[in-house]
């Protein structure tokens, strides 16, 4: 039987594996999310020969995985595609959660002085999935607007969140060597709770896709760690394939907008430096605006128009309407191409998903390293309710926070449509000098219906 | 060091290799997807959960089984179902791009 259980979860990790590997290409992703599932499926399957069940136990399971699976479904299908990434950190943060109280379980049962190979993981397992869980609850909290997005920092915080860190380890010492009396790894728990909400704290809400991918890999960890104090493979393996894929993924993210993980985390990104804003020059900056029929006029005649979508389009659910004025401009001849920012909307690939569900073609769909040199061609930039990704400080700027962060050259196009709800500024919390441009035009409003009277506008000119 | 410990530790080592080897090429426009698969999967946690939660014999295990057990599988049935649903879009896309493939009559 043993044997049995155990080749099934071999069978799970190698299902697990290639659904990493399709889902790592366009083409192959959705069937990787499948097979991953079928792995998943078979390592609980083959999971239940193993369980023992009181008959309190039956019912906990039972409601656990009914509460479970309702709770996970809805969420899922009713959210909606601006909201994806508050999910995702809302699924991660359970994980993160559920593999801290497996092992405070796990330490209950083992007395006061467990086999080190049983505690030691069950403390890592503690403390990283209560970060993950803390954590991945304020990245929600910034991506929902529950709280500002803004980083919040404090004098010493660095202090504070060291001498937190401190204690745990502290506590942890104390729970390996001395005695794993509840007390103890519940501090610890605690503690570790509080480090997850302080660390996340000051990192910006442009930056909660890195973090959430961290405290994934984090969960993976901790998941792994379970399965050394259970002594279960699939736990092992699944637990560490995410750590380490997760742990890459989170490189690759932070590299896409060009910074170090480390400036990511530590270095309160978006927060508004006096010497910036002293530069900016205060509010009363004077921005041109026009009328949709002029805007339709400029559009309608020009020869290329390059659109570059951002959050704003999100969340106005603008993607078919742009579409539609793509269409409308295409049928007159114009050239029309989408310029996609690697890190534009609140996740890499935010706007793809967006512009694929309005079957925008994917030949127009141009990531930035195929685009940028365009710019200089096109005779209209239309930003839609992007604003960091197209912020020529990053260029021009030292001591701006998003110095050195690859961006669109939508400044060098002939015309630049900026459409925007307000002169609020974008995520990162600086200010756009792109605006204040002399070949700029603004356009206030909501992206939906901007869109929408750009497109009347056209088929009138 | 038990063999079970050091077993354990192989299959530990080993999978970190996989992992970063798995993802190494991977397009930018697959990184969120590919987080929230990677999401899902950590969701294994679930057999650990029932493991605790099926023993349950006293109020604090029965506590700790129920709210382990839930959040676990919100993880899972969530992770996959929103992954799924981000991988959803890339269809569209695929049919969008035969029309354009050859040309359609205007």
């Amino acid at each position: 039987m043993n044997t049995l259980i155990a080749l099934a979860y071999l069978l799970a990790a190698v299902l697990f594996i290639l659904g990493l590997k399709q889902l790592s290409s366009p083409k192959g992703a959705r069937n990787g999310n499948f097979t991953a599932a079928l792995g998943m499926v078979i390592a609980l399957a083959a999971t239940v020969p193993l369980l023992h069940f009181t008959r309190a136990g039956a019912v906990v399971v039972a409601i656990g995985v009914v509460t479970g699976t309702i709770v996970g479904t809805v969420g899922a299908r009713m959210v909606r595609m601006t909201a994806i990434p508050q999910m995702v950190a809302l699924f991660n943060g359970v994980g993160g959660g559920a593999a801290a109280l497996v092992a405070v379980a796990e330490l209950l049962k083992f007395g006061v002085h467990p086999p080190f190979a049983e505690v030691f993981p069950s403390v890592f397992s503690i403390v990283i999935g209560s970060i993950s869980f803390a954590g991945s609850m304020v990245a929600l909290a910034k991506l929902q607007e529950l709280m500002t997005g803004t980083p919040i920092t404090y004098p010493g915080q660095q202090i504070v969140n060291g001498l937190l860190a401190a204690a745990i380890i502290g506590f942890a010492i104390a729970v390996l060597a001395i005695a794993s009396i509840p007390f103890s790894f519940l501090s610890l728990l605690v503690l570790a709770l509080i480090l997850g909400v302080a660390f996340v704290l000051p990192i910006g809400g442009a930056d909660m896709p890195v973090v959430i991918s961290l405290l994934n890999a984090c969960t993976g960890l901790a998941v792994a760690a379970s399965g050394f104090t259970l002594n279960n493979f699939a736990l092992i393996v699944a637990g560490t394939l995410v750590g380490a894929s997760g742990s890459l993924l989170t490189k690759l993210m932070s590299d896409a907008m060009g910074r170090s993980l480390a400036n990511v985390l530590f270095g309160a990104f978006g927060q508004v430096h006096a010497g910036v804003r002293a530069v900016a020059g205060g509010q009363s900056r004077s921005v041109r605006s026009a009328s949709a029929e002029d805007l339709g006029t400029l559009l309608a005649y020009s020869q290329r128009v390059i659109i570059v979508p951002g959050y704003g389009l999100a969340v106005a659910q603008a993607q078919h309407a742009a579409r539609e004025l793509a269409d409308v401009l295409e049928k007159r001849g114009v050239d029309v191409e989408y310029a996609i920012h690697p890190v534009a909307g609140r996740m890499p690939g935010h706007m793809n998903v967006l512009l694929a569900e309005a079957n925008v073609p994917y030949e127009q769909l141009k990531e930035m390293d195929q685009v940028n040199d365009d710019f200089k061609n096109a005779d209209v930039a239309l930003i839609v309710g992007a604003n960091d990704v197209v912020n020529p400080a990053a260029r021009s700027t030292p001591g701006s926070p998003i110095y050195g962060m690859p961006i669109l050259n939508a400044d060098q196009a002939k015309n630049v449509i900026f459409m925007k709800r307000s002169m609020r500024p974008g995520f990162a919390g600086i200010d756009n000098e792109l605006m204040y441009g002399p070949n700029t035009v603004m356009f206030f409003g909501d992206a939906k219906d901007s869109l929408t009277k750009l497109v009347s506008a056209v088929k009138a000119a | 060091m038990t063999n079970e410990l050091l077993n354990e530790l192989t299959f530990f080592v080993l999978a970190i290799f996989v992992g970063f080897e798995v993802i190494s090429k991977v397009p930018t426009i697959l990184h969120t997807p590919l987080m929230s698969g990677t999401n899902a999967i950590h969701g294994i946690i679930l057999v650990g959960a029932i493991l605790i939660a099926a023993g349950a014999n006293s109020r604090v295990t029965i506590v700790l089984g129920l709210v382990a057990v839930t959040l676990a599988t919100t993880n899972v049935v969530g992770g996959f179902v929103v992954t799924d649903r981000m991988l959803e879009m890339f269809k569209g896309r695929q049919t969008a791009r035969r029309p354009a493939d050859s040309p359609a009559p205007k």
